[in-house]
């Protein structure tokens, strides 16, 4: 579990995160209780560090030598947001601008019936069911820091809801823009995603910078698929390599769901992502990707948890990442199987692929069956470009770097190719291609 | 088609290599000339493939000695690329696969980065496909193999195919095919040779590296040469692939008393 309580006074680090809180524009019962009762866990917890066995790995003492402050609520003049729109999300998008919604970049004509994408925050009195029922229900915040910081600033932030038997054929864009100033500013980004029965659609969620003023980004997305219901699910962090980005995605799955997810990391100098998937029901279909691209001393931890709380369920999860320079990866994939979920049907594998010496990973695997009738199987390969495969394409007049920057694309085909989006999946191969040439 | 004054294409002498330390090329001979088509056999460590590689560059294999002269160039000065983009292609016995990366596309990738060392126009992807869609029929492959990822799930034969389709994009003045027959069916070996018959012309030349004559009843060589422990113990013509098939390889060592 992250974060430690913490007896006495509170951590100077996460008091000056928790500076403003109590002057946020009101929103309503629900989410002020919700504040206060996570600013008050916050305030009993400190950092978490790598004795915590949950952060081995990945050091956030850096991070704390910052002074963090709330980004100031201001919307620029006409930053300009065309190189991260889709035009296949076209009528489906939602901006925020340093966690507050930015109507004038948001285009939401083009939505069908059934389908809401809308802020969090809608006012003082208004009646929300949604909030209500599902808001700090996924992403529990008594054991994180992070989603309890969160959930202290919860406002900011996205609902999405797909109404029963509704498809939304176009994906959703939720677009979360980091603007850095002089000072380092702390940002707290929120999607509550509620798939009613018998729903489909796609969300692409999208972190990017604007510039490279120090950001820290602190996500919580929950995300409820119910019975019958398909939700395919893109998360792309590509912020500035000066920012820090720790995210946490909680989803649960009801009866037959299908849900996939690929979760892309490109940026940041440090980031984390905690995702629990929680199978709530029987016959449910989950698909988990995750692939992290990195370079110069960039870290990129990734700490999932697959719950098979109930039977006849089935898993597949990929985690990649490609390691340049003196990058770092963390993947630590727990898988549960609890007693009764028989005919559970998992596999888990991480492959990771080093350019450089300097490039580290630490993988682990772990599963924990207490079931009798499963199918579970898991690996981890660490390698490098074959050099006969460099040889192939270079004895097809490829320059060894051509040749190079096409096989690590080719390894990083299979999560991109995936992606339901064709304009983000061109944009990531020119990425990674581009990077490496 | 042997022509006396045609140009020499490959031109290697007292080649020796080595992998990892051991030597095995101990000198090689070998001229082949424009119009010429060559059948290196030999029993399996041989060298064949060795051979095959030293020619094409890659890098785990040493040259400890000897010269190649690859149209008129020291093919030694020239990396594996450059080698490539000079006209010197090599068919793989095992053809790699490039996952998320359509056959087009590479295709393309490597035209064009022969066409502009060569200095010639490079070709945009709506270009290439009608240059592209004539090729195909050279190996009888269905336009479907085009959108697919390079040799992704094809089969042995269809990877094969694929390997001479290249040769038949990048146009070589010397393609080396390394046991290109291998594990073909009779329909995929007719097909391949179809596509090398097609791409043979009088001013480019086929080395053929096999351990079967039965390639040879497809592919008619000019000249056969066997090859024993790194070095050409014997050449004849065509003929010489049928005695090879029925009398076995020993009495060849025999005869030079190795």
């Amino acid at each position: 579990m992250t974060g430690v309580a913490v007896a006495k006074a509170a951590d100077p680090f996460i008091q000056g995160l928790l500076t403003g809180h109590e002057t946020l524009p009101a929103h309503g019962e629900v989410v002020t209780r919700l504040r206060t009762e996570a600013a008050e866990k916050a305030r009993r917890m400190g950092l978490p560090t790598p004795r915590d066995e949950e952060w081995r790995f990945t050091n956030l003492a850096p991070m704390k030598a910052i002074a963090f402050t709330p980004a100031p609520v201001t919307l620029l003049n006409a930053p300009n947001l065309e190189r991260w729109t889709l035009p296949e999300a076209a009528g489906h998008r939602i901006v925020f601008v340093n966690g507050v919604f930015a109507p004038e970049w948001s285009d939401l004509e083009g939505l069908p019936a059934g389908v809401t994408v809308r802020p969090i925050a809608q006012g003082t009195n208004a009646q929300d069911a949604l909030v209500e029922a599902h808001l700090g229900r996924h992403a529990r915040f008594d054991s994180s820091v992070f989603a309890a910081l969160n959930t202290a600033f919860v406002g900011a932030g996205a609902v999405v809801a797909i109404a029963r038997h509704t498809t939304c054929k176009a994906p959703i864009h939720l677009l979360f823009v980091t603007v850095g100033g002089t000072e380092a500013r702390a940002l707290y980004p929120r999607v509550l995603v509620v798939a009613e029965p018998l729903s489909s659609a796609t969300i692409v969620q999208q972190y990017v910078s604007l510039n490279d003023g120090v950001c820290f980004t602190d996500a919580v997305t929950e995300v409820a698929v119910a019975e019958d219901a398909r939700l395919q699910h893109v998360t792309l962090q590509d912020e500035s390599r000066s920012s820090y980005h720790i995210a946490h995605t909680a989803v649960s799955l009801g009866r037959n769901a299908v849900y996939g997810s690929q979760a892309i990391t490109l940026g940041a100098a440090l980031s984390r992502h905690d995702l629990a998937v929680r199978q709530d029901g029987e016959g449910i279909d989950c698909t988990l990707q995750g692939l992290a691209f990195l370079a110069d001393q960039q870290l990129a931890d990734t700490h999932s948890t697959l719950d098979h709380a109930t039977p006849h369920g089935t898993s597949r999860q990929l985690h990649k990442t490609i390691l340049g320079d003196r990058s770092r990866a963390v993947f630590n994939g727990k898988i549960l199987v609890r007693q009764g979920s028989q005919q559970t049907d998992s596999q888990q594998s991480s492959r990771n692929l080093l350019l450089s010496e300097g490039a580290r990973v630490d993988a682990k695997p772990q599963l924990e069956i207490f079931a009798d009738d499963v199918k579970c199987a898991h690996g981890a390969t660490v390698g490098q470009l074959e050099p006969d495969e460099v040889f192939y394409l270079q004895s097809r007049g490829l320059s060894e770097s051509a040749a190079r920057s096409l096989l690590t694309y080719a390894f990083a085909a299979e999560v991109i190719d995936a992606i339901p989006v064709p304009t983000l999946r061109d944009r990531l191969k020119e990425e990674i291609m581009g990077r490496l040439v | 088609m042997i022509a006396a004054d045609a140009r020499v294409i490959l031109e290697v002498q007292n080649l020796t290599a080595s992998v990892n330390g051991v030597p095995i090329l101990k000198g090689m001979n070998l001229t082949i000339k424009a119009g010429e088509i060559h059948a290196i056999m030999g029993p399996n460590g041989s060298g064949k493939s060795t051979f095959s590689k030293v020619l094409a560059g890659h890098p785990a294999y040493e040259v400890t000695g000897g010269s190649v002269r690859f149209e008129g160039k020291d093919l030694f000065e020239l990396n594996a690329e450059e080698r490539a983009r000079a006209g010197l292609f090599l068919a793989f016995q095992y053809p790699i696969e490039i996952p998320g990366v359509s056959n087009a596309a590479f295709l393309r990738l490597a035209y064009n980065a022969k066409a502009a060392a060569n200095g010639q126009d490079e070709l945009d992807p709506l270009e290439f496909d009608d240059f592209i869609r004539e090729k195909i029929q050279v190996v009888e492959m269905d336009p479907a193999f085009l959108d697919r990822s390079v040799n992704e799930g094809f089969s042995g034969g269809e990877k094969k195919r694929n390997e001479i389709l290249q040769m038949a994009v990048l146009e070589p003045s010397l393609a080396v095919l390394d046991e290109t027959d291998s594990g073909l069916d009779i329909d995929a070996l007719r097909i391949v040779s179809n596509g090398v018959n097609q791409l043979t012309k009088p001013d480019n030349a086929v080395l053929l590296v096999t351990h079967y004559q039965r390639l040879l009843n497809y592919i008619q060589p000019d000249y056969v040469h066997v090859m024993v422990e790194g070095r050409i113990l014997k050449t004849g013509g065509k003929e010489l692939a049928l005695e090879l098939e029925s009398r076995g390889y020993d009495w060849v060592r025999e005869g030079v008393g190795v």
